[in-house]
């Protein structure tokens, strides 16, 4: 992959955007700690009113590079440009980029409204234009009655809608969540990844979130870039990403895939390439009941029921283990369902056998 | 935690009591005798008056050491305040070639004997200073004292440091805030209880401070701890000399008990 088309964005792809043009745009960005390479030689344009997810592992640079778009952190080669302007030398002060922390970091000797207002207090916005302007951005989290308390007087999620407010009352051109989400607990942040969605929407301001969570990133996203290893592998819309993945380490990291080696491949299906194929594409039958196009004998290794679905981990060649998911209104309980042990087909459409470009970016 | 049985917590809390009492009894004995109306300090009192706390108000010598050691206390805890708040966020904020050592140069004095620190400014003061002509004069004692009052402000403000989130300084950066306006409403502000506790220690410290003062006050100046020395060779002043050491004693207490009960809150926060 790395061709450029697939690292800007299409016309299609951005969609019906509000305004028009580049939010931010990185020019062979590259940010080394010592010997550690955190980001390397990074191009990537993100376009306004976008709601873009850097997405990756502990460790892939995806925070690094959050934080050189910040300010936070100085590039050691290339060029960060904001809505045109190079920034890359301006301090954080001077970008018009705010950010939303992992742990918030919300002033604790301050009340939920001056933590609000701290911004437009700096900025010198008179009192009276800066108290209307915190109460829009609390109403708008709905957190207008909590004008008064202390940060340690919330709850987790309060709290991250405080630091979202703190940072939108500002109005920048962009703005920056660190895992916005990663202290909540599951519920929570499932109703906070729709909510986050809603404002963004609202306010028109490109987003760029942060997450380890690919959960996160397909559901809230415009457009998603892969992180790994400091590099890019893949930017594109969710469905994309998803459906046809760049890399093998995009298919296994974004949900899970079955990765069929090409030698492999050319013995089970007849196609001597890298395939991917995700667990829910495929269908495992007692017997070949429809005409599908492909079809693999095998032998149940393992059902786990998760609620929603089934997992069969069926063998199909000695050591050689294919994954197919059967969502649970088709019945998994059903009597016919195959059981541990059971000599069944997995079989699926061919176009749904996905062969991976490359496996190296 | 172990448990412990009856018999030990019993055993231990009267080997607890006895050595308290062991550390506390002369100190309640002399402030017990600044009350003795006697002319030599006796046991037990055979009767009572403020005789003595009197003739120590009436004392012009009494008066001007007790000034002396506040206005050196104050002097030195100035100074502490802003070195050891400045040397704890250069140590605490950046890094820099040579900081573990000069981490070690400010917590030393605390550790050098003050025999040591006063003989040595001393001698400053007295073969260089005053060769070229700088008389350091009663400066001299505050500076002395701020050697080791520094360490006080500096242990306290980055303890406080390390604590807190260095997000919060880059949030406020993030808002718009530069370097004063973050210090000044979110720095500051994080570790000022920090920053005042370490000040009364340092007041404290300074105030019963005895062998540096010895060598470093210039001459007819005398803190309330020179004082008393001076005085104990005497025997009609002994009933004195129970009077200033009592003041002495609440003087350090107080401050030390506000400056623990600031290092509480915050942590119970």
């Amino acid at each position: 992959m790395r061709s450029p088309t697939t690292l800007t964005p299409s016309p299609a792809e951005v969609g019906a955007v509000p305004g028009s043009g580049l939010a931010i745009s990185l020019r062979g960005v590259s940010k080394h700690f010592g010997e550690t390479v955190a980001v390397r030689d990074l191009d990537l344009d993100i376009a306004r009113g976008e709601l873009f997810s850097m997405l990756g592992p502990s460790g892939s640079g995806k925070t690094t590079m959050l934080r050189l778009i910040a300010g936070f952190e100085r590039p050691t080669s290339g060029r960060i440009l904001l809505g045109g302007t190079d920034v890359t030398h301006k301090a954080p002060f001077d970008r018009d980029v705010n950010t939303v922390f992992q742990d918030y970091a919300l002033f604790p000797h301050m009340s939920v409204a001056d933590n609000v207002g701290y911004g437009l207090s700096v900025r010198r916005v008179p009192r009276v234009e800066r108290r209307r302007l915190v109460r829009e951005a609390l109403e708008r989290v709905r957190l207008e009655q909590f004008t008064a308390r202390l940060p340690s007087q919330l709850s987790g999620g309060q709290r991250q809608r405080v630091a979202l407010a703190r940072a939108l009352v500002l109005r920048p051109t962009v703005l920056l969540l660190d895992e916005p989400l990663g202290a909540l607990d599951r519920k929570l942040r499932e109703q906070m990844q729709i909510e986050l969605k809603e404002i963004q929407r609202a306010v028109g301001i490109t987003f760029v979130l942060v997450t380890h969570d690919q959960d996160e990133a397909l559901t809230m996203s415009d457009r998603v870039a892969v992180f790994h290893e400091g590099q890019i592998e893949q930017v594109g819309p969710p469905a994309e990403v998803y459906e046809r993945p760049a890399t093998s380490f995009v298919a296994g990291f974004l949900g899970a895939a079955n990765i069929i080696e090409a030698d492999q491949a050319a013995d089970l299906f007849g196609r001597p390439e890298l395939l991917s194929i995700r667990p829910e594409k495929l269908r495992v039958v007692q017997e070949r009941d429809v005409v599908d196009a492909i079809a693999v004998s095998g032998v149940v290794a393992e059902v786990v029921y998760s609620g929603p679905a089934t997992t069969y981990i069926v063998e199909v060649r000695p050591g050689l283990t294919l994954m197919a998911t059967r969502p649970s209104a088709e019945g998994a309980a059903h009597v016919s369902a195959p059981q541990r042990g059971d000599v069944v087909q997995v079989t699926c459409a061919a176009a749904d056998l996905y062969p991976i470009p490359s496996n190296t970016p | 935690m172990f448990h412990l049985s009856r018999t030990t917590k019993w055993a231990l809390g009267l080997v607890a009591a006895a050595i308290l009492t062991l550390m506390y009894a002369p100190l309640l004995l002399v402030m017990a005798n600044s009350f003795n109306d006697a002319q030599i300090s006796s046991w037990p009192i055979e009767s009572f008056s403020l005789r003595w706390w009197e003739r120590a108000i009436e004392s012009q010598a009494i008066l001007d050491a007790l000034w002396v050691s506040v206005l050196t206390a104050l002097g030195a805890t100035a100074i502490a305040l802003v070195l050891g708040s400045l040397a704890a966020l250069a140590l605490q904020r950046y890094s820099f070639f040579g900081k573990n050592a000069v981490n070690l140069l400010i917590i030393l004095p605390i550790a050098l004997p003050g025999i040591v620190t006063g003989v040595a400014l001393n001698n400053t003061y007295k073969n260089i200073l005053e060769p070229i002509g700088i008389h350091v004069g009663f400066f001299g004692l505050i500076v002395g004292h701020a050697t080791f009052c520094v360490v006080m402000v500096f242990n306290n403000v980055q303890a406080r440091l390390g604590r807190m989130n260095p997000r919060l300084e880059e949030a406020s950066n993030d808002m718009g805030a530069g370097l004063w306006t973050t210090f000044r409403r979110v720095t500051f502000p994080g570790f000022r209880t920090a920053f005042a506790a370490g000040g009364l220690l340092a007041f404290a410290l300074s105030f019963d401070e005895i062998v540096v003062s010895i060598f470093t006050a210039p001459p007819g100046v005398e803190t309330l701890p020179l004082w008393m020395l001076n005085n104990m060779a005497r025997p009609n002043q002994q009933s004195l000399l129970n009077v200033v050491a009592t003041v002495i004693i609440i003087v350090s207490m107080v401050p030390v008990y506000l400056s623990q009960r600031l290092s509480r809150d915050v942590s119970a926060n």
